[in-house]
């Protein structure tokens, strides 16, 4: 099928299928079925029955990529509206990247192998920072300039998403666009003004669009803020060039997930992918306020799904599907206040059948290991996973993750006794005020795992696995002026931890140990909470090969150390400065234009409160404590009980 | 569609299907692992009543027959299952067809007499048609005119347990150059030529890739572009004839006397 698009002097260029171009390369690299769609559930809408055209990005590998729930969700709702289509595009291996550059053909997408450049908006959802990199591979491989000011109407509006995009002032300068919170209802918001403007035969050009999105309120458009930084290298101030643009730009919140029961026919990919299940959100937000949790902060408040919404769309998923597998998700799922009955519910409902139950809840409590019996009703008591994140009573405080080590160990106890063999444990190294005493605290409390597991269980074979990851400040919480830990400090502490657990002849084999080295954890805080002058070290790093960064193959720390050096040299910020310096109450950060609804004053308390000791509750039970996002997104808390119950399903 | 408690023994089976289904278009990418895969998942989909197998993790009763590799279309690709209740072949092709996706593409579902022989034991031999861009007919005869005069050519292909050196002369039952036809010429865009070959299954199957190696090293042939595979038929090979038969042929005899 051939079909135009326009471009500037009234040219027409074919938008034709990239595969016959394609094809031939693929026998040649690794795993071709990533690049051919053909997913159960995608679509292949008509080019010229669509008025806007969106491409979708993961900026990771397909195997990634493709389970994301943002993506399927996005491109399910768009793809459902009226002259509108949705395609997606993933990054591609540097195999099939060189062999791309080598014959011309440029990123496409897998659903019918359109060029990216040719569609109106190309929308990249970030989960993380380390996808920068990649989002450079794709507009360059696409034939769109890097830098948005390079582009012209011919080039799609490139629109950054996902959490990522709470700090997006890093990739300002490759960017368009970017969008805070909820994408269900703005993607609707912007789909329009871009069709308003295209229909009107796109009045001053892409300028005029951009600022019609940027006028809009709930869109950010980099190029209309101008910013400027003091001699000592902190921003002075960050403000609107153009009248009209407002000061701050707000987050999405989408008020009733009812009204959005997505995705209802999950893609089922053919090549193997890192998650192969069907997952249902079954809330959005948390209010626990741990405060080293980006997730939690920026996804406030509370808003459950309710039990009839998520047993429908876990009936519609599976039949969609023939997933086998069926993930209740959240940020903390065992706080559904209905979860029990949900628990119970699908576990009648699919008892005796194939299907399985996963609830990704770390919460260290006896209801969770009652929750986890449930589920695994139709499978195997294999490992339970439980996040105290802190080693040490007074870590914990200090992160407000309220749990003290008497709960932990009566709660393993209880994993043990209901016949669960392995425990895992996550905590994370590096946590402000942190010392080399709360790491160790780690081994301590692994050992009692297994005195407990030991006695509880009856038996030798119980295993703890300890999981540690490097902490990483990010925008928008209380830890958002903290100064990271170096990587040195990072990788001591955790020599010293490794060789606490293994010095005991006793717990050797009993106690397994996970760690990442610290050295990545930089480079994600320096993306984290950088400005818009780190843009040139992304560049720098890319041009210099730097690809698929979340991957330890390809990562190179030095890469991105000499690409700062070089960037930074003679000027008054470095990598340090932007990782492990502490910022003070007054300093202008970078992300202070962006609302995400939280008060900053109540972050700033928070933190002091987190170095005093101090904890803070969960508004969802105990009063609300003004954390500000409520009022300032106009939003509320959504929970149940809703009383229901989830009926047998009779068989059709 | 209910699955045995876990440690459960294992279903009998009361009906085996056979499958035959192919590989097209853009889906010639699919593994064999991706197939299975996708197979299982659709098998659920569809409520296809399976056996399964008895111990702590039951798994549906599928036999697979060897799979054309990854890349390779295929006209003709072969598997059974294990049923624990009886159920009509031709609602079962209709209902996993739809479950697979576009490319996977379910020809026929047919139930196996009891008493034939396994699938692998069915299946000796295969036709495999190549289509090679870029070459004329001419080149491309000459080249496998001194592959079949060679009584040994040996070629070396990288396996899952290193490179491995094997004669691909003899597994070749018949090997043509046929006229390209219209289709090809235009999906080639431009000249081509095309093979067909008849290869007799054994250790190491003898795959077509490895006969392009042969031309290669009886001949130099070298195709400026990566040639397209299809497998059309797998079957018995008649020694005789050097035709392969169709592995269905008992089942649609008895289709027929019923
Ligand atoms: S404003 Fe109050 S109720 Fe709303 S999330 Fe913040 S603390 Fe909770």
């Amino acid at each position: 099928m051939v079909v135009a698009i326009q471009i500037p002097g009234g040219r027409t260029v074919p938008v034709e299928s990239l595969f016959p171009r394609l094809e031939p390369l693929l026998p040649l690299v690794q795993k071709p079925i990533q690049y051919v769609g053909g997913e159960l559930n995608s679509v292949v809408r008509d080019w010229d029955e669509a008025d806007v055209r969106w491409c979708l990005m993961y900026p990771d590998a397909y195997e990634v990529g493709l389970p994301n729930q943002g993506v399927q969700i996005l491109y399910e709702v768009l793809n459902e509206m009226a002259g509108v289509l949705a395609e997606r595009t993933y990054s591609v291996w540097p195999d099939l990247e060189g062999l791309m550059r080598e014959h011309g053909v440029p990123q496409f997408t897998v659903d019918a192998h359109r060029p990216v450049g040719a569609f109106d908006l190309f929308g990249v959802s970030f989960a993380t920072e380390l996808g920068y990199t990649n989002l450079l591979s794709a507009l360059d491989l696409a034939g769109i300039p890097l830098s948005a000011a390079d582009r012209d109407e011919s080039h799609p509006v490139v629109v950054a998403g996902g959490h990522a995009a709470f700090n997006p002032e890093p990739i300002a300068e490759f960017v368009d666009a970017a969008v805070l919170g909820d994408g269900e209802e703005v993607v609707g918001a912007i789909t329009e003004v871009v069709r308003e403007w295209k229909r009107e035969d796109r009045p001053g050009g892409r300028d005029e669009l951009l600022r019609r999105l940027a006028v809009s309120g709930g869109v950010y458009v980099p190029r209309f803020y101008d910013v400027d930084y003091l001699p000592d290298g902190r921003i002075r101030r960050v403000a609107p060039n153009r009248s009209g643009v407002p000061y701050r730009v707000h987050k999405h919140t989408v008020s009733d997930l009812d009204d959005w029961p997505y995705p209802k026919a999950p893609l089922v990919p053919l090549a193997e992918t890192v998650h192969e299940r069907y997952s249902v959100e079954i809330f959005r937000g948390c209010t626990r306020g741990c405060r080293f949790c980006q997730a939690g902060m920026i996804t406030r408040p509370v808003r459950e799904r309710s039990i009839t919404t998520i047993g429908d769309m876990v009936r519609g998923g599976v039949q969609a599907s023939g997933f086998e597998e069926v993930g209740l998700l959240s940020l903390s799922s065992a706080d559904h206040s209905e979860i029990g009955d949900i628990a119970k519910g699908l576990a009648d409902r699919y008892e005796g059948s194939n299907v399985s139950l996963s609830l990704p809840s770390t919460r260290v409590d006896a209801f969770n290991v009652t929750l986890a019996n449930e589920l695994s009703r139709n499978g195997r008591r294999s490992g339970l996973t439980f996040a105290p994140e802190g080693g040490s009573e007074r870590m914990r405080k200090v992160i407000n993750k309220m749990v003290s080590e008497d709960d932990l160990i009566r709660t393993v106890a209880t994993a043990y006794s209901n016949g669960w063999r392995q425990v895992k444990l996550y905590f994370m190294c590096g946590l402000p005020t942190e010392t080399d005493e709360d790491v160790l605290a780690i081994a301590d409390l692994a050992k009692r795992v297994i005195d407990t597991g030991r006695q509880a269980g009856g038996r030798g074979d119980i295993r703890c696995t300890v999981s540690i990851g490097a902490f990483v400040p990010k925008p928008h919480t209380p830890f958002q002026w903290a100064a990271q830990a170096d990587w040195t400090t990072v990788d001591a502490r955790l020599q010293k931890l490794r060789d606490a657990v293994r010095s005991d002849r006793r717990y050797g084999k009993a106690i397994g140990f996970r760690y990442h080295d610290g050295k990545p954890s930089i480079v994600e805080g320096l993306l984290s909470r950088g400005d818009r002058r780190v843009a040139a070290v992304i560049r720098r790093v890319w041009e210099d090969g730097g690809r698929f960064d979340g991957w330890s193959e390809y990562f190179s720390y030095d890469r991105w150390a000499d690409a700062c050096a070089e960037v930074f040299a003679g000027g008054p910020v470095s990598l340090d400065w932007y990782t492990t310096r502490e910022r003070d109450s007054v300093e202008v950060l970078p992300w202070d234009h962006l609302d995400s609804g939280l008060d900053r004053d109540w972050l700033w308390e928070d933190w002091r409160d987190s170095v005093d000791e101090v904890e803070v509750d969960d508004c969802r039970w105990t009063p609300c404590y003004d954390c500000g996002v409520c009022p300032s997104m106009d939003t509320e808390i959504q929970i149940g009980p809703t009383g229901k119950k989830l009926l047998p399903l009779t068989p059709v | 569609m209910a699955r045995p408690q876990p440690d459960r023994e294992a279903d009998v089976p009361v009906q085996r299907l056979r499958i035959r289904y192919a590989k097209r278009g853009r889906l010639r990418f699919t593994s064999h692992r991706d197939f299975q895969r996708a197979l299982e998942r659709a098998l659920r989909r569809a409520a296809v009543p399976m056996a399964f197998s008895g111990g702590f993790s039951p798994h549906p009763r599928v036999s697979y027959a060897g799979a054309a590799p990854t890349g390779s279309a295929s006209e003709a690709e072969y598997v059974e299952i294990a049923l624990a209740e009886r159920v009509d072949p031709d609602r079962v092709r209709a209902d996993l067809d739809a479950s697979l996706s576009d490319g996977l593409d379910v020809l026929a579902v047919v139930e196996a007499v009891p008493g034939t022989p396994a699938l692998p034991e069915l299946l000796t031999g295969s036709v495999w048609e190549i289509v090679l861009p870029g070459l004329t007919e001419g080149d491309a005869a000459a080249a496998v005119r001194a592959f079949l005069a060679a009584d040994r050519v040996e070629v070396e292909r990288m396996t899952k347990k290193g490179m491995r050196r094997f004669d691909a002369r003899a597994a070749v039952v018949r090997c043509e150059v046929s006229r390209a036809s219209a289709r090809a010429l235009a999906e080639s865009r431009g000249e081509c030529a095309i093979l067909r070959l008849v290869v007799r299954h054994g250790t190491p199957a003898v795959r077509p890739d490895d006969v392009l190696a042969g031309l290669r090293v009886v001949a130099d042939l070298r195709p400026p572009s990566p040639p397209a595979v299809t497998r059309l038929r797998q079957g018995p090979l008649d020694e005789g004839t050097g035709e392969v038969l169709d592995p269905f042929a008992s089942e649609t005899r008895a289709a027929r006397t019923t």
